[in-house]
């Protein structure tokens, strides 16, 4: 046990003795790792408000204007029928010309107009699994009696939910590649130490070093550098959000509200450091068993 | 303890290193082999430790045939072999204690008990006191006898030695013979290769002469 912990301790050391080159990789692959993860963040940012702003997607029916008190209850106990519905919400035209008043400031305006030209209205909240079909409700509602209008109202929200999933998809090939990258620059550090160390490596072989033996502290260097590497991405993202938010401070004062981007999750964080550390591994890896064989003692 | 049956062993580019050699070495027997550089006489230790290969025929340690042996068992044949390079092959970058703890560490021994056996090896060759030197920082007889305590401090059954006395002047040479001596006393089996029979007048030992790859 303690002979593992030597051998950590002498890759520690290792990496400290050229502590310039060290750190360059690790800027490098953080900064690699920081691209896709910083986009994942924006795009789970994003995402946060549109689920914020839209809620649960519903549908506004509005009833052609000669629509009497009979229609009215005849829509409604039809709507209280309908499978996809979960429930409706009457919005009587006085009322909503008194809401109309109030909210926009329009009261001058409004007050001058002598009828409502309102119509009186249903908003209709779908069942939740139904949101796909959306769109085939809304004809169906269309087409009742004394509907003159149906609007389904966060369809603008689909559409940015649309536009967030091609963005998701830009972060995934965008982390692939960089991924593939962070393999690739292991892979070469690796490279680089074992040919440094082909003579310590030949005698550990000759004096009965089994392959998992030598293998063990060059994996270990991997996926060392690779955990600090996400470390690195971590903090940069870290820093780079702060700078944002500051700017988002002022920018939020003049909309009068409050827009503030957050960092990564526990969870995601979590995940970045595995994940960079597993690449590190792979990459000394596959590295290792290319070149570990290529060194037989003679 | 080793057994060679009518091994020929030839290199890529046709160099014929062993011509047809065989012979036997029992348990705890110490046993010379000289020849002239280029006789093979490297060679043959290489077979054993299967660093090489024979072409034809077969070597036998402890009944196993190592010419054999699967690349994973290499590392079990090798821990019960010392072996001790006519170029030393010490670690430049750690000092005479880490050099000797090595194949220990490789052993996986446990740490209290592989430092005591770092020291008696260490002590054996008479090289207590440098234990912190750098290799560099040792004389060549000095060199040789670290090489000597990393190829016992596993307590091998079999001690394999490719001129040990090759560069060092008569006296440094005698040291070695003398310790070598006391290990074949304590039941080890010694195979070693000189060039220099001179080191050999004044003992009665097997001698197994070889000369342009035969066995005379």
């Amino acid at each position: 046990m303690r002979h593992a912990l030597a051998q950590h301790i002498g890759v520690l050391r290792r990496m400290f003795a050229a502590p310039l080159a060290g750190f360059l990789n690790i800027l490098v692959i953080g900064i690699a790792l920081s691209l896709p993860a910083g986009m994942y963040v924006l795009l789970q940012n994003a995402q946060g408000q549109v689920a914020q702003l839209s809620g649960t997607p519903q549908i506004s029916l509005f009833m052609s204007m000669d629509a009497k008190a009979d229609d009215v209850d005849r829509l409604r106990k039809k709507l209280d029928q309908y499978p996809g519905i979960e429930r409706v919400e009457f919005v009587d035209r006085a009322q909503a010309l008194e809401q109309l008043k109030q909210s926009t400031g329009l009261g001058d305006v409004v007050g001058g107009l002598n009828q409502n030209p309102l119509p009186e209205a249903f908003i209709v909240y779908p069942k939740p699994d139904e949101a796909k079909a959306l769109e085939a409700l809304r004809g169906e509602l269309a087409k009742l009696p004394k509907v003159e209008l149906a609007q389904l109202d966060s369809a603008w929200a689909y559409k940015l939910e649309a536009l967030l999933k091609f963005g998701r998809m830009v972060v995934l090939i965008l982390a692939s590649l960089l991924s593939l990258a962070l393999i690739a620059i292991t892979f070469n550090t690796i490279r680089l130490q074992i040919l440094t160390q082909r003579d310590e490596i030949e005698v550990a072989k000759l004096i009965g070093a089994t392959n998992g033996f030598i293998r063990r502290p060059f994996l270990y260097f991997g996926a060392m550098q690779g955990l600090l590497g996400g470390i690195m991405a971590y903090f940069i993202i870290t820093l780079s959000l702060m700078l944002l938010n500051h700017q988002l401070d002022a920018l939020s004062q003049l909309y009068a509200s409050q827009f503030v981007l957050n960092s990564l999750s526990l969870g995601d964080s979590l995940t970045l450091l595995l994940f960079s550390m597993y690449l590190g591994w792979l990459g000394a890896w596959l590295s290792v068993a290319r070149h570990l064989s290529q060194i037989e003692p003679h | 303890m080793i057994r060679f049956n009518q091994v020929h062993k030839r290199y890529p580019g046709g160099y014929h290193a062993l011509k047809n050699v065989s012979f036997q070495i029992a348990k705890g027997e110490m046993t010379f082999l000289t020849g002239h550089s280029g006789a093979g006489k490297s060679t043959l230790l290489k077979l054993i430790a299967a660093i090489e290969r024979p072409n034809l025929g077969s070597v036998l340690v402890n009944n196993q045939n190592v010419g054999a042996l699967k690349e994973r068992a290499l590392p079990y044949l090798r821990r019960n072999l010392g072996i001790i390079f006519q170029d030393h092959k010490l670690l430049f970058d750690r000092n005479a204690f880490d050099n000797v703890l090595l194949p220990l560490q490789i052993c996986g021994f446990d740490y209290r008990e592989s430092h005591k056996r770092v020291r008696a090896a260490l002590d054996k060759v008479g090289l207590l006191k440098r234990e912190k030197s750098n290799p560099v920082a040792l004389s060549g007889g000095e060199q040789q006898r670290l090489c000597i305590a990393r190829a016992i401090v596993n307590r091998p059954s079999i001690l394999l030695a490719d001129e040990p006395t090759g560069n060092l002047d008569a006296e440094y040479a005698q040291e070695i013979m003398a310790i070598f001596k006391s290990f074949h006393q304590v039941g080890v089996t010694l195979l070693i290769s000189t060039h220099d029979t001179s080191v050999l007048q004044d003992t009665k030992v097997r001698i197994l002469a070889l000369r342009q790859g035969e066995l005379q």
